[in-house]
């Protein structure tokens, strides 16, 4: 027997405490703030637990003779008693669903969530919108669970579109600066095209399957292999549309390096570790239409590889700690959807697991930096910390060793799933595997870059007194450092296993062998290796040799610093045009609007002239026109019938007939 | 009864009553005194009168006859209001001239 879990609970906490913090936040004293803050991801956070205990009780049996047995099997859904929406054929219900799936990413989200709502104590600290911000976050985590727990394609695109609005006002938390409530637009903007594509893949599957529910639009193709290709193709591309902009995937990542002018916790939180893994969630969740496109899955692993490749070497000429980090997480959502491309589902989730502690600790550490040095972003200002913050230093080691791939650190297992995956997967396969492995090398390189010009050398600023944060920062980085650290241990094939039921295994895993496996893992490190090996020699031992490369190409190099320009191109090709015709559009539409009124009000004021003048006041000439309108309507009936009497066709003459 | 129907033929009470009328539109329309007008009114009701009297006695319906009740019941309560109006111009105005009466203008 099924026990309720109370999965409605767990999106409605952070809910409740957006609405009390947003609207009486500013009237309460900030410690119950604080409280109210807090206890809701914690909540949340609890009932998650609670939930993961029951289903792992029923996955084991082994409490039978416990007195109380909360056995849950999965798939667990809960439906709203009410109908959402009735429309003809379609009906679609409020539904949750918790499975393996959607069980890890609650974990994550609530769990890295409510981490990072600790951390935000600390950081938000001297902020004069401090409640504004705690609901703010709360709504995101409202928002995101709804997301996760989506029982169908219309529930998740409520959450999908709530992250995006939480988003947009985290962005431009700090609307005074012009440049974040422009960050924030453009995040909305971005968004929208591929909230586009998604739209149009919920409306294709409405008119191809007549439902929305993940569950029955399953059950219907696993029954008619017929369905191939053509129309799932179209589907599928419409969906990785939606990803993509989500996600921040080619050719919608733009979004992304700007929207860190939001504060660092939310960078950590949303921009890296969990809403941006959306896009990959909802691959994996939609993988049974994925695995019937061979030609959307292809897309989906070359978007992927190439955002990787693409966006890492972004990441090499960043100065600015932040926007390097918003760099590497584009790259390693690549890698996510690399991995999805190649149907290895839950070696995305893997990556997405393991990436969330990695990446949001990386940018908690940044922001420990910036915290340090009073707001200071630019690393060529950093320097020498690693005396000064402890805390910070070791922890971001760990992250920097996790993201680029060393054992046992958490992204090593991963990663390795991931380029495993890939070259087991035909000629496609190994050159996704070179790109990934290229990748990887590269990824190594820009993350020592950051570790060595952060921590080490001489102090680059004279004035700056770095101190360590305070405990509601270091707190949960450690606990982050940990994770890092022993978060890969699960292995992927247990990994795997637990996800089967919700993801399906490889389809390739049987082809491989544990030897080609080591070798390949070899190598990967080998190439980490590498990529630590050049960042410690020209960033460590020799300062002055990458302003000498700089010199020595100074078009790749300018190109590289302007991100290849994308920015610019997309200006120029697409916001351009579309600015002049939607000005041109304005333009027409207000001539014609005005136009049409003016000359309305012009006929109405004429005419009223006009008439004005019966309205003399005079009793007598109200008579008269009265006695002859009498008069006139008298002609009119009586004249025709005298006519018609005599004999004379009337018809003709009054138009009749 | 008979007499009615056979002595006098309807036409001439239906002249007489379009003449009644014609009369009081005129007397409405150039007389200045409002007590006239207001007359005037009172002789355009009974030359209707006259004709549903005429054609309820045509027909043999009593229907025309009711109307006729109604409509003295109605010219009776107008009688009653319209002086009372007249008399409030009149202390108001001083003058019963129509023309300088024109207070409804724009």
């Amino acid at each position: 027997m099924n026990e309720s879990l109370h999965l409605w609970l767990i999106p409605l906490l952070p809910f409740v405490g957006f609405v009390l913090n947003g609207i009486l936040g500013s009237r309460l004293p900030r410690r119950l703030v604080t409280a109210i803050g807090l206890l809701a991801p914690l909540g949340s956070l609890a009932l998650v637990f609670n939930a993961a205990a029951a289903t792992m009780i029923s996955a084991a049996t082994v409490c039978q003779g416990c007195g109380r047995v909360t056995a849950v099997t999965l798939p667990y859904g809960e439906i709203c008693p009410f109908p959402w929406l009735t429309a003809g054929a379609i009906h679609v219900d409020f539904s949750f669903v918790l499975d393996q799936l959607s069980l890890v990413m609650l974990l994550v989200v609530t769990g890295v969530g409510f981490l990072i709502h600790v951390y935000s104590i600390g950081y938000m600290k001297e902020d004069k919108s401090y409640a504004r911000f705690f609901s703010f976050l709360n709504l995101f985590l409202f928002f995101m669970t709804v997301l996760v727990l989506a029982g169908n394609f219309l529930v998740m695109f409520v959450g999908w579109e709530g992250v995006g609005l939480a988003s947009y006002l985290l962005i431009g938390f700090w609307f005074e600066k012009n440049t974040a409530a422009e960050a924030g637009k453009k995040a909305f903007i971005v968004n929208r095209i591929g909230d586009f594509g998604f739209l149009i893949g919920i409306f294709l599957l409405i008119s191809n399957f007549g439902t929305l529910a993940f569950q029955q639009i399953r059950i219907e193709l696993g029954m008619s292999t017929s369905w191939h290709g053509g129309v799932l193709t179209v589907i599928c591309l419409c969906l990785l549309l939606g990803a993509a902009g989500k996600s921040a995937q080619l050719p919608l990542y733009v979004w992304l390096p700007d929207a860190m002018e939001g504060p660092t916790p939310v960078s950590a939180l949303i921009h890296a570790a969990t809403m941006v893994t959306a896009g990959v969630y909802m691959i994996a969740r939609t993988h049974f239409l994925f695995d019937r496109s061979p030609f959307a899955l292809a897309t989906v692993a070359i978007v992927g590889a190439a955002t990787a490749l693409f966006a890492a070497t972004m990441g090499l000429a960043q100065n600015d700690i932040k926007r390097v980090l918003a760099y590497s997480t584009i790259s390693q959502l690549g890698y996510m959807f690399l991995a999805c491309g190649v149907a290895a589902y839950s070696a995305a989730i893997f990556h997405l697991f393991t990436h969330a502690f990695f990446k949001a600790l990386l940018f908690l550490a940044a922001g420990s930096v910036i915290h340090a040095l009073g707001g200071e972003q630019d690393m060529r200002n950093m320097g020498g910390l690693r005396k000064k913050l402890p805390v910070t230093f070791w922890t971001m080691t760990a992250a920097v060793f996790a993201i680029s791939g060393f054992p046992p650190f958490a992204g090593f297992f991963s990663k390795d799933a991931i380029l495993y995956a890939a070259f087991l997967q035909g000629t496609l396969g190994k050159i996704l595997w070179f790109v990934g492995l290229l990748t990887a090398l590269i990824t190594a390189l820009y993350m020592f870059r950051l570790w060595y010009m952060t921590f080490f050398g001489e102090p680059r600023t004279s004035d700056a007194h770095p101190h360590e944060s305070p405990w509601s920062m270091r707190g949960p980085m450690v606990i982050l450092g940990l994770l890092c650290v022993c978060g890969g241990w699960i292995g992927i094939d247990r990994f795997t296993e637990y996800l089967a039921p919700s993801v399906g295994l490889h389809r390739t895993i049987s082809s491989g062998s544990i030897g080609l496996e080591l070798v390949l893992s070899l190598v990967a490190v080998l190439v980490a290796l590498e990529g630590w090996l050049i960042a410690g020699k020209y960033y460590r031992r020799k300062p002055e040799r990458p302003a000498e490369f700089a010199a020595a190409m100074p078009t790749a190099y300018k190109i590289l610093l302007n991100n290849y320009y994308v920015d610019e191109i997309y200006g120029a090709v697409i916001v351009k045009p579309l600015l002049i015709l939607s000005r041109f559009v304005l333009g027409g539409i207000e001539f014609l609007l005005a136009g049409v009124a003016w000359l309305l009000g012009g006929i109405a004021m004429l005419s009223g002239m006009i008439l004005q003048r019966w309205q003399s006041g005079n009793l007598r000439s109200y008579a008269a026109w009265l006695a002859l309108g009498a008069a006139a309507l008298l002609l009119f009936m009586v004249v025709p019938s005298l006519l018609a009497a005599n004999g004379i066709d009337i018809r003709w003459t009054w138009g009749l007939r | 009864m008979s007499l009615l129907n056979h002595a006098i033929p309807l036409n001439w009470y239906l002249l007489l009553s379009a003449v009644l009328f014609s009369l009081g539109v005129i007397g409405f329309l150039i007389k200045r005194n409002l007590i006239t007008v207001f007359m005037s009114i009172e002789l355009m009701l009974n030359a209707v009168n006259l004709t549903f009297v005429t054609f309820a006695y045509q027909w043999n319906a009593v229907k025309g006859q009711i109307f006729v009740f109604f409509v003295m019941m109605v010219a009776a309560a107008e009688a009653a209001v319209g002086l009372a109006i007249i008399i409030a111009v009149f202390r108001a105005r001083g003058t019963l001239a129509v023309d300088r009466i024109n207070l409804m203008k724009l």
